[in-house]
């Protein structure tokens, strides 16, 4: 079964905050070199579900587990240093540190750890991967939005993870960004990565994902390939309202 | 915080060997100032070590500080312990101290931060001397010791010269970068796998620790020993403010803002003794409005402007 192959393992997970319910009952399972999308509306509880991933906080109840281990209860340097890496949906570089710095920042507590040179010419290497080796030394306040972005995706490749989490990572790009953008993602999964990635952007998701998830207010509404579940009635009229559908 | 450099390194020892020829030169007054600017560089230092990469602002140094002082005051009256005994112990209460308030104050930060730590050791001082006034001593705390003013000098000079080597050591280590990233986003540190509650307590026990040395190292000068005064809260802001107006971007920093911040505040204090805490505002608002680097940050712009030229 499949199921036993998995590399990340979600099951029965409901997050509550006070009296809302912002994920309910999610269940999932991401396969060894799989890019799966999770997909829904605005406030269905994405970012919450990648947050309780990376360990941000715990889940009210269920059980997050990779490769068999449950990571689900552990901190986030715990749950990094385990092979799981994100992008967050707001960008976050660190302001004082060079971009070369910020990159280094990945390389040098995750499960390699890497100092001194060796973290960075392995940075200079994933900086050169993003196509960003050229800027290296500029303080990261000069980076445009999409430039902070491949920053930010160099300095979480940069850990080496053996998942990684995008949270609308396409977002907020101009159209020509857009395409290198989803070149650099097309990239990462030529290379093999085992991928979740949360996106608005439906192009991104049909030319990348094998799989989608889609959430509905906190709940999963449907699994399965990506053709499938775009054309499923349930996610029409999810994305859609009622009376469209 | 950026990585110290090498040159950095050679520097400090120059200046170290230089300094060690003050009390040849000096005594009475300016040997007094000698220790005053030994004592807050130690002092200020190590509360950069901690404070300048993470911006977390401490007003504890004055409860290490007293520690140190209590410490070699009660063992040296009460139990007849030798000064330097009682130095290696203030050392190691002052860093269990740390830990502790380390400990409790993590998930504390920004102003809450802050005024923990004002509170915890506003705490300790009024623990202290109760515990003092009904328990302990009535006979009172005296050090009596046969150093002088040029030995209280060196020794802190040592202790200063150990704090920065080991602020250079740390700055070009792991958990220096470490905490040059907690500094900069906490979540991102964690998401890039630093266990950001180890960095923290172990520089915030540094400074506990050299905090409490510094302390056990001035008080054979007062020879008696009052819990209220050497937990003085006065001491935690004059650390931050040097240190601040220093800049915190160097480990040289802190230097820099101790030698004309105490030459000004005992020059004001020796001639108009009434307006000497008007110096701690002004300072403040000198650091806000005009030196929010400090003079490091000052000094690194105008080296920086003549490098363009
Ligand atoms: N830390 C938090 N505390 C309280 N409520 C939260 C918290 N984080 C998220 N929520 C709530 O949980 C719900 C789901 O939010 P979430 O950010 O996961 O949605 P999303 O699917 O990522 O949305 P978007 O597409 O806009 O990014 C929202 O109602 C949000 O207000
Ligand atoms: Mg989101």
């Amino acid at each position: 079964m499949k199921q036993a192959g998995a590399v990340l393992s979600v099951k029965n997970i409901t997050k509550r905050f006070g009296g809302l319910v912002a994920v309910s009952n999610m269940s999932f399972d991401v396969a060894e070199h799989e890019m799966v999308g999770i997909i829904g509306p605005n406030g269905s509880g994405k970012t919450t579900m990648i947050n309780m991933i990376s360990g941000v906080f715990a889940p009210t109840d269920g059980r997050i587990s990779l490769r068999g281990r449950l990571i689900s209860d552990a901190a986030p340097q715990i749950i990094a240093r385990e092979g799981v890496g994100r992008t967050f949906q707001l960008v976050r570089l660190l302001p004082g540190l060079s971009v070369l710095e910020n990159v280094m920042a990945g390389a040098v507590y995750g499960h390699k750890r890497r100092w001194g040179r060796e973290a960075e010419d392995f940075a200079h290497s994933v900086l050169e991967r993003v196509g960003m080796d050229a800027m290296s030394h500029a303080p990261v306040s000069s980076l445009t939005y999409i430039d902070q972005k491949r920053v930010e995706l160099a300095r979480t490749l940069a850990g080496e993870p053996k998942v990684l989490l995008l949270d609308e990572w396409l977002a907020g790009l101009n159209p020509t960004e857009l395409e290198t953008g989803i070149e650099l993602i097309h990239n990462l999964r030529n290379e093999g990565r085992t991928i979740v990635m949360v996106e608005h952007v439906m192009d991104a998701i049909r030319s990348l994902c094998d799989r989608c998830v889609v959430m509905s207010s906190g709940a999963k509404i449907a699994d399965g390939t990506t053709d499938d579940v775009l054309s499923d009635q349930d996610v029409i009229r999810a994305y859609l309202g009622d009376d469209d559908a | 915080m950026n990585p110290a450099t090498v040159q950095e390194l050679i520097w400090a020892g120059v200046l170290v060997a230089l300094a060690a020829f003050w009390p040849m030169m000096s005594n009475g007054y300016w040997l007094g100032i000698g220790v005053d600017v030994m004592m807050y560089t130690a002092l200020a230092t190590s509360w950069m070590l901690f404070s300048g990469p993470t911006h977390y602002i401490s007003l504890a140094s004055a409860a290490f500080f007293g520690v140190g002082g209590f410490v070699v005051g009660s063992g040296m009256s009460d139990y007849d312990a030798s000064f330097w005994s009682m130095l290696a112990l203030s050392a190691v209460i002052g860093g269990v101290l740390a830990a502790l308030i380390g400990l409790a104050t993590l998930r504390l930060s920004g102003v809450y931060f802050v005024i923990f730590t004002l509170g915890l050791a506003e705490m300790i001082r009024n623990l202290v001397s109760w515990v003092q006034n009904n328990f302990l001593g009535s006979r009172g705390l005296y050090v009596l010791t046969e150093f002088t003013d040029a030995h209280l000098y060196w020794m802190l000079l040592v202790t200063a010269g150990c704090v920065y080597l080991l602020g250079w050591i740390i700055s070009r280590s792991r958990l220096g970068f470490a905490l040059r990233i907690i500094g900069g986003d906490e979540t991102v540190a964690r998401h890039v796998g630093i266990n950001t509650a180890m960095a923290k307590v172990i520089l915030f026990t540094t400074t506990g620790v050299f905090g409490a040395i510094v302390g056990a190292i001035i008080a054979p000068r007062w020879s008696y020993i009052e819990p209220n005064q050497v937990f003085s809260p006065q001491l935690s802001f004059f650390v931050v403010i040097m240190a601040l107006l220093g800049g915190s971007g160097r480990l040289w920093g802190p230097v820099v803002g101790v030698i004309p911040f105490l030459l000004i505040w005992n020059w004001v204090d020796s001639n108009f003794p009434n307006q000497s805490i008007l110096v701690l505002g002004v300072a403040f608002l000198v650091i806000v409005y005009f030196l929010p680097h400090g003079f490091v940050g000052r000094i690194e712009q105008l080296r920086a402007r003549a490098r363009g030229r």
